[in-house]
C-alpha cells in the first residue's frame, strides 16, 4: 500500500510538516458525451523521456516543472525513466513503462471501443515538485492548452 | 509529491474543459489536495497500476479510473477506493 511509512525518516519528517496545496474550489467538468466518443490523453509524473529529449533536472530548486510531450505512437518500451526520486522502487516501471504510462492499455481501450481515440500527444513530467507555484501558474495551463489543441476530452493522470 | 503534482495539473485541465481522473497512492494527500476525481489505489509507490507486465491487472485499474469519469450525480471532489480481487 502507498503509505508515508514507506519513505525514509528524512522524507517522512519533511512530508509531515509539508503544507499541501488545497484545491479550492474544486473544478468539475462533467462528461458531456459517452466515453466511447471521447479522446483520451495520459499525464504521467513518472519522469519518462524519449531518447532524443533532455532529462529532467534533478538540481532544480523546488522541483523541475518542465514537461515533455510523448508522441502517441512512440514505443513504450523505449521510454527512459529519469525521475530523480530514490524514495520509491523504479524497477517495475523500468521493466514495463506501462506501469506508470499505460499507453498500451489505452490503445486497447480504443480497440475495444471503450474510448473513441488516443491523443496524438501525451504529457510526461517529474512529480518531485515541492514548490508547485510555477507548476500551477505556468506548466498546467500550457499542458491544458496543448491537450485542448489535440482535441482531448478526458485525461488520465498517473503519479508514482 | 507526485500525488499533489498530478492533482494540481488535473484541476487546471478541469478548469479548461477537460474531464480528468487522477490515480492516487496516498489517500490522506488526496483528501487534503482534493483533485476533482481520484481513484485511490492500495499499491506501493512506483507501482500505480500494481504490476509490471500484467496487462489484465493494469487494465482493471485503468477501467476503474475511467468509471469515475462516468459519475454524473456527485459533488466534487470524488475520491473512490479501488476494489479489485486480491492476487
Amino acid at each position: 500500500m502507498g503509505e508515508i511509512a514507506e519513505f525514509s525518516l528524512a522524507v517522512r519528517t519533511f512530508l509531515r510538516a509539508y503544507r499541501w496545496r488545497k484545491i479550492d474550489p474544486v473544478p468539475w467538468e462533467p462528461l458531456e458525451k459517452p466515453l466511447s466518443d471521447c479522446r483520451l490523453a495520459l499525464v504521467s509524473s513518472a519522469g519518462f523521456v524519449t531518447p532524443d529529449q533532455s532529462v529532467f533536472d534533478e538540481s532544480a530548486r523546488g522541483g523541475d516543472v518542465s514537461f515533455r510531450s510523448i508522441p502517441s505512437d512512440f514505443p513504450v518500451a523505449d521510454l527512459i525513466d529519469t525521475h530523480r526520486s530514490d524514495s520509491f522502487d523504479h524497477e517495475g516501471m523500468v521493466r514495463d513503462p506501462n506501469l506508470a504510462f499505460p499507453i498500451d492499455r489505452v490503445r486497447e481501450l480504443v480497440e475495444s471501443r471503450r474510448i473513441h481515440s488516443v491523443s496524438e500527444e501525451h504529457i510526461s513530467f517529474m512529480g518531485s515538485i515541492t514548490a508547485p507555484r510555477r507548476l500551477v501558474r505556468d506548466t498546467a495551463p500550457e499542458i491544458a492548452r496543448r491537450l485542448l489543441e489535440a482535441e482531448v476530452d478526458v485525461a488520465l493522470l498517473v503519479p508514482v | 509529491m507526485c500525488n499533489q503534482a498530478v492533482s494540481l495539473v488535473a484541476a487546471e485541465l478541469e478548469r479548461q474543459g477537460i474531464a480528468t481522473v487522477a490515480i492516487q497512492l496516498l489517500r490522506d494527500v488526496a483528501e487534503r489536495v482534493r483533485p476533482p476525481r481520484a481513484l485511490f489505489v492500495p499499491f506501493r509507490h512506483g507501482y500505480p497500476l500494481d504490476l509490471p507486465s500484467d496487462p489484465a491487472r493494469q487494465h482493471a485499474v485503468v477501467e476503474a479510473a475511467l468509471r469515475l469519469l462516468e459519475i454524473s450525480d456527485s459533488q466534487p471532489p470524488v475520491l473512490v477506493d479501488l476494489e479489485l480481487p486480491s492476487r
